[in-house]
């Protein structure tokens, strides 16, 4: 049941509005704004108190009046319709249709807000994803249901990367097919472009759903954006058994819209202006990945965040590594040295794999050979900062041949073709290749058994 | 007297609400709020307006609905069947919920925190005519495999004479099994208040360590039973992995695992891993001395700020019992968070950071709870209280670390750099502290009269090893003579051999006293053996050719804990080749 009900509003402030209450009113609930020439927009209710209903306007409230603006109460949270013909699909950041096809015909119809996974029910994921990137398959493996966000930072080539593992991603013993659903928040139409160029180009295109919230668009339905993109992953990962990969790019600009409102309303900012919950609000969109029991299907999220100055404590990234089940950072020095994909390995953590690797799932070296790698590149780190003042003539015998280990780890490992799709197999050959640099006893992470059984193959 | 309190919406600003017509409910009432009865707590009133925080999700609530209080304050259901459970924070079985809405949890479930129609069969301890007061015991359960679930006389109850006592027996959680002479009558249930700490005897002064079986914990930085200890950390560098280690393994009776606003795989994770986890002691799975309470990062935030208080009242109940427990709650700085979205919604003033100027102090109260005790009857009981902190950018200095600091004794910092090297445990042996090192010495002393010693030597090792790395960043390490060299030598080897530890390694993964006083004794005899051949000789080169560097480094993971004589051996070994390593060069 819905009418008319405010003429007229008392406030107008940013994206915000504050009218009378001249009736009861759901806190959350949807509005439509109608301008003076009845132009529509989509709003909701933030807060009411005694007098005052204070909504918020997912579109642009410059042009708005006071006196002439109406506006209608929904009776209902936001919804979207889902049906098994969402897939193909493009639609703008409010989940309206955008690709001049009619609105989904269904009355099955999913609040965005989606409900909280009961962490009883959750079903823990294990099932290794190949990326075919060595970076990330041997040293932060990425997992079925698994959320694992790559923190970028302007100019570095996250999109290409986000892009190839859409591509290449495939369960090793089984041929389903990831779902894809794409939300692009604030980002250019030539990224959102070459993203569905590269859904073309794999031929998944009827297999993706899309919610575009470009550059172009009111800033603040960006936060409807993931939203609707997770409910239809929700729909289709669980009532219809399918895997979905969803990529949400890019949640630098979500934070904005976030902060955006926040401000307008007044509120006590914590870090750097966002508000306190941001780590509440966020968790809301990113644990909404992960795996049902009883259920087949699963949700993988790579949220797509950059770094504002390439700064990882920024409450953006920081607060997502805080949720998110480990991350993939790419590192600028790396891009500069012309390698791709630039995943920075000490920082980059997957925590998910330690249940997802080894014996029967990738290979029984697994995780020893990545955790000797990790810490070797550590060493060669330090090793670096050192020769930056004393120069490579006062190191011993073993430092030398760690800075060599550290540069055929970057040329042979790290790098590859943004086409390139290595097996498991091939990632691990080529660290136990890396490893053969470097005398035997400094291998101490790895037990003596697969060193007698890789490592003198390798040679 | 007055039973229930009607009043009405008038305002909703996400979970705080305002309701009119409440002049006659009581200040921190719980109440029912709205047509879907969510349930909430009074945190202010003013003139018949109630605030109200509501703990479960209020979308779409309308003004005007009702809001009703029972005058009773937020409590839990304490008796027996709460081990092995898994609870949101306000003490709802999040199985009964599942059976009930599904996967998704749905605002407005009614549940009950225990299984009424389950018979346990209660045995009595005391007699007719026998004299009881508040907590005195009156008879036991068997509640699992490990844990004898007592049951006493509640609080505030008042002394009287037992009329009448069940006979050994089976009998439900609402059975009455006593009746005493003032005609009240005592179950083996009863509710508390979560925001009030349960009484008890005296405090006492704390003795005796908590074992984690963690090195670098145990040797270095100990917690005692009855102490606080904080875990900060940036994300990614193991605080979870640390508490989780410690829920395992930690020789604490009972453990309380609140999940505060962190992630539901993590409490799957547990539910998964600990069924199946075999207690070395008691050959029983570790579930069963096991609470957990989870308010995941995506739960209503209100009930986030509930479940730590929900966890410790538990706790309390055990310790009321005899027991020393073990609380983890992962991670305090979201509890703190919660109080400040709370706080900001309000429009308090607010400290530093957006944070209410009452965090310190409610941090204080929390970890006040923690202690060692006497019970009323006369036993010792104990809550150990293990925090994790959550640093906004793993900076130290921010509000949450800096007061928590305050109310603990025992800190275990986590170092990034460490766990980007995949140095784990990340905990820094050079910013960490324990202030419970006098009180479990004593303990430690009956295992093995060097700890103090060896404790002592690695701590200087690893501490030079640090000022002369400042001098190796400006020469290179290959100028420093042999005896320097033997340090930065041994401290690696403490790094790779003892510190680090692999929770992931089924050898290594946890180390009895034994086994960590033995691998130290062993890289300390290292250190003194090399040290005093170098003195008369012998290049360092020679020492490192030996080979039983590589040897030392993997002791950890080659001797299990059950074959501690096999280290009696290796030290046998390491002594004669030095002897041999000397014949050569004297
Ligand atoms: N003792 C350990 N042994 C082996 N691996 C470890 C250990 N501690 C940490 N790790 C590794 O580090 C990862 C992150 O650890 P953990 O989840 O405990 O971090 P955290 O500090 O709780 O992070 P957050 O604040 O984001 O929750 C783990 O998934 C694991 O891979
Ligand atoms: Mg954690």
């Amino acid at each position: 049941m819905s009418r008319i009900e405010s003429v007229g509003l008392v406030k107008i402030e940013g994206p915000l509005i504050i009218m009378e209450k001249t009736r009861p009113v759901h806190f959350d609930e949807v509005i439509k704004i109608f301008d003076d020439r009845r132009n529509e927009q989509t709003g909701k209710v933030l807060a009411v108190d005694e007098k005052h209903v204070i909504a918020q306007v997912f579109g642009y409230t410059s042009g708005l009046s006071i006196k002439n603006t109406n506006v209608e109460f929904l009776d209902t949270p936001m919804k979207i319709a889902v049906s098994r013909d969402l897939l193909g699909r493009v639609f703008n950041g409010l989940g309206e249709p955008y690709d001049g096809l009619p609105q989904i015909f269904s009355d099955d119809y999913r609040n965005i807000n989606g409900s909280s996974i009961n962490p009883y029910s959750r079903e823990y994921p294990k099932d290794f994803i190949q990326t075919g990137i060595s970076a990330i398959d041997g040293l932060t493996t990425l997992i079925r249901g698994q959320k694992l966000p790559i923190f970028s930072g302007n100019g570095l080539p996250h999109n290409i990367l986000a892009a190839q593992i859409v591509r290449q991603a495939k369960l090793r013993y089984s041929d389903d097919k990831f779902t894809i659903v794409f939300a692009a928040m604030g980002v250019k139409h030539d990224v959102a472009q070459y993203f569905i160029e590269n859904f073309e180009k794999s031929g998944v295109l009827s297999n993706v759903v899309m919610y575009l919230s470009l550059a172009d668009s009111p800033s603040v339905e960006r936060l409807i954006t993931p939203r609707a993109a997770l409910t239809a992953a929700e729909y289709l990962a669980f009532d219809l058994d399918m895997h979905v990969l969803v990529i949400l790019t890019d949640m630098t600009n979500y934070c904005e819209a976030l902060r955006e409102v926040a401000t307008s309303r007044g509120e006590i900012p914590s870090r750097k202006g966002y508000p306190g919950y941001l780590y509440s609000d966020l968790a809301s969109i990113y644990e909404r990945a992960g795996k049902i029991k009883g259920k087949n299907g699963s949700i993988t999220q790579i949220p797509v965040l950059s770094m504002p100055n390439d700064d990882i404590t920024n409450p953006i990234p920081d607060l997502t590594g805080y949720i998110t089940e480990g991350q993939i950072v790419l590192d600028r020095e790396l891009n500069q040295k012309n390698i791709y994909p630039p995943i920075a390995g000490l920082p980059s953590l997957s925590r998910l794999m330690k249940d997802g690797i080894g014996e029967g799932m990738t290979r029984e070296d697994h995780r020893e050979i990545s955790s000797q790698l990790f810490s070797c590149y550590s060493k060669v780190k330090e090793l670096r900062a050192l020769v930056a003042i004393i120069g490579e003539e006062e190191l011993t015998e073993t430092d030398k041949k760690y800075l060599e280990f550290g540069l055929e780890f970057e040329r042979k490992f790290l790098t590859q073709s943004p086409n390139e799709d290595r097996s498991i197999e091939i990632t691990l050959d080529i660290g136990w290749q890396l490893l053969n640099i470097l005398p035997e006893e400094e291998l101490y992470k790895i037990n003596r058994k697969f060193i007698d059984k890789y490592l003198k193959k390798s040679t | 007297m007055i039973n229930s309190v009607k009043g009405k919406i008038i305002s909703i600003n996400g979970p705080i609400i305002k309701a009119t017509g409440m002049d006659e409910a009581g200040m921190l009432d719980v109440v029912n709020v709205g047509k879907n009865e969510l349930v909430g707590e009074i945190i202010k009133l003013d003139q018949g307006i109630a605030t109200i925080q509501v703990y479960e999700d209020n979308s779409m609530m309308e003004t005007g609905e009702e809001v009703v209080s029972f005058k009773r304050p937020l409590s839990v259901l304490l008796g027996p069947g709460l081990l092995e459970g898994i609870y949101d924070g306000l003490q709802r079985p999040l199985k009964d919920i599942a059976n009930m809405t599904g996967c998704f949890i749905q605002p407005g479930v009614k549940t009950y925190p225990l299984d009424l129609k389950k018979k346990w069969h209660f045995i009595p301890i005391l007699n007719k005519n026998d004299k009881v007061s508040q907590g005195i015991k009156i008879g036991y359960v068997e509640e699992t495999e490990l844990i004898r679930h007592f049951i006493m006389i509640p609080p505030e109850v008042k002394a009287a004479k037992i009329k009448s006592i069940v006979k050994e027996g089976d009998y439900t959680i609402n059975d009455t099994i006593v009746v005493l002479d003032n005609d009240q009558e005592i179950k083996m249930c009863h509710y508390h208040p979560v925001r009030r700490s349960r009484p008890y005897l005296k405090k006492l002064t704390l003795k005796e360590p908590l074992i984690t079986g963690l090195r670098i914990i145990d040797m270095f930085y100990p917690l005692a039973k009855g102490g606080t200890a904080a875990i900060p950390g940036g994300f990614g560098t193991g605080k979870t992995m640390t508490q989780h280690s410690l829920a395992k393994w930690s020789d604490a009776d009972v453990i309380v695992y609140i999940g505060c606003g962190e992630r539901g795989n993590e409490m799957t994770d547990v539910l998964n891993e600990f069924p199946k986890l075999i207690d070395p002691k008691t050959n029983q799975p570790l579930m069963k001395r096991t609470i957990m309470i989870a308010n995941t990062s995506n739960m209503p935030v209100a009930a986030r700020e509930v479940s730590i208080y929900t966890g410790i009242t538990l706790a309390e109940y055990y310790r009321d019992m005899g027991y020393a427990v073990a609380v983890m709650a992962d991670s305090t700085s979201r509890w703190a968070e919660a109080l400040r979205e709370l706080s900001g919604r309000l429009e308090e003033m607010p400290a530093e950071e957006g944070f209410p100027a009452y965090l310190p102090s409610r941090l204080a109260e929390f970890y006040e709870r923690a202690g060692l005790i006497n019970t009323f009857n006369n036993e010792e009981g104990s809550i150990s209280i293990i925090g994790a902190v959550s640093p906004p950018g793993g900076d130290f200095s921010e509000p949450v670390t800096q007061h928590t600091k305050r109310f603990i004794r025992c800190f275990w910092a986590l170092d990034k750099n460490l766990a980007n090297a995949r140095h784990y445990p990340a905990i820094s042996w050079l910013d960490s502290y324990s202030e419970y090192l006098n009180e479990v010495m004593d303990e430690w002393y009956k295992i093995d009269s060097d700890y103090e010693n060896i404790r002592t030597e690695a701590l200087t090792i690893l501490k030079t090893e640090e000022k002369l790395n400042q001098i190796v960043k400006l020469i290179g390490p290959e100028s420093l003579p042999d005896n320097q060299r033997l340090i930065l030598l041994t401290a690696e080897m403490l790094k790779k051999g003892y510190l680090q530890q692999n929770s992931f390694d089924e050898i290594d993964m946890y180390a009895v006293p034994e086994k960590q006083i033995y691998l130290l004794k062993i890289i300390i005899e290292f250190y003194n053996l090399s040290n005093k051949a170098i003195k008369k000789g012998t290049p360092l080169v020679k020492i490192k050719e030996l080979k039983i560097i590589d040897e030392i480094n993997r002791l950890k993971s080659t001797i299990s804990n059950k074959e501690i004589v096999k280290f009696e051996e290796f030290l046998n070994n390491l002594r004669s080749s030095f002897e041999n390593l000397l014949n050569i060069y004297t």
